[in-house]
């Protein structure tokens, strides 16, 4: 591997924390508090620090929760319980990348809510976020979509989202998120 | 019948419930990755609470931040609130946001929209 090229990749990009591997309770608080400390360090708008702060708490939290582990149920080792998180700032805006794997058939489902949220305007979206709060939908994990929703009405942007195909029963997800003031 | 007092953590908001003088008071962040079981005890409280409440019971909740996942449990408080309410005693929501925080308002707003509660919207200057 070529650090360098790698170095300059992220450079290039402006990122400023970058992560793979398993996604535990622990490290989230540390991803969080690190980011925190730098937006401080930055002199971070209170307005934008808190949009950031909140919307990462919804992404890490997605990836601890619903991120499909494939070693578990001995599939081939090149599928591994690890995601990546990514977070940088270009101007204005930060941009949060994840990357999990899931299992195909969770795929339609996860890609037909996104879609929805991102057709609906931020009117519709209130009353969305409105309607699954209130029926009961949730799993003990939260979910129930509301995350998503919850990031496209702080951002008022559209989830970003690619599935590559691994095999038969992965694919790759992965979503971006750009936050603005 | 007892009183919960839970200290804040860089997760979890300070919770005070005083129910002798029909006091709950919210504080603090909730971004906690269990939010079911945070809450658990304060939703098990309210039921008992329900049986022989104050009137008024005041409720102040002060959130920087919740995420999602608190975002049930707190709809579940208000929601045990509203049957108190409906049961004849008042319930009193001061429900208070950092200038700016419109999001935080809104909040307040969608929850207002669900339950039939009234919430004094409170400003606070940032610190």
């Amino acid at each position: 591997m070529d650090i360098h090229d790698f170095y300059d990749k992220m450079d290039r990009n402006n990122i400023l924390l970058s992560f793979k591997g398993d996604i535990t309770a622990e490290l989230l608080t540390s991803i969080l508090q690190i980011i925190e400390s730098k937006m401080d360090n930055m002199q971070e708008e209170p307005k934008l620090k808190k949009k950031v702060y909140i919307v990462l708490v919804e992404l890490l939290q997605n990836l601890y929760h619903h991120m499909d582990d494939p070693s578990q149920e001995g599939e081939a080792s090149e599928v591994a319980r690890t995601a990546i998180f990514m977070i940088g700032k270009e101007n204005s805006h930060y941009n949060v990348i994840t990357g999990n794997y899931i299992k195909n058939d969770k795929m339609t489902g996860l890609k037909k809510k996104m879609d929805e949220i991102n057709s609906l305007p931020p009117e519709e979206l209130k009353e969305h976020y409105k309607r699954i709060l209130n029926n009961g939908q949730m799993s003990d994990k939260g979910g129930g979509g509301l995350g998503m929703i919850d990031i496209a009405r702080r951002t008022g942007k559209p989830l970003f989202y690619e599935f590559t195909p691994i095999n038969d029963v992965y694919s790759f997800f992965t979503l971006n998120v750009v936050i603005e003031q | 019948m007892e009183m919960i007092s839970i200290e804040s953590t860089p997760k979890t908001p300070a919770i005070k419930f005083d129910s002798k003088q029909g006091k709950l008071e919210i504080k603090g962040r909730s971004i906690p990755e269990n939010s079911v079981e945070f809450y658990k005890p304060l939703v098990e409280s309210l039921d008992q609470y329900a049986s022989s409440p104050n009137s008024p019971t005041q409720v102040d909740i002060q959130l920087e931040y919740f995420n999602t996942a608190s975002s049930k449990c707190i709809l579940d408080v208000l929601k045990r609130l509203e049957t108190i309410h409906r049961q004849g005693s008042q319930v009193i929501i001061n429900w208070y946001y950092e200038e700016d925080d419109e999001d935080m308002r809104e909040a307040g707003e969608d929850y207002q929209a669900i339950v039939n509660l009234t919430f004094n919207m409170q400003q606070v200057e940032l610190d």
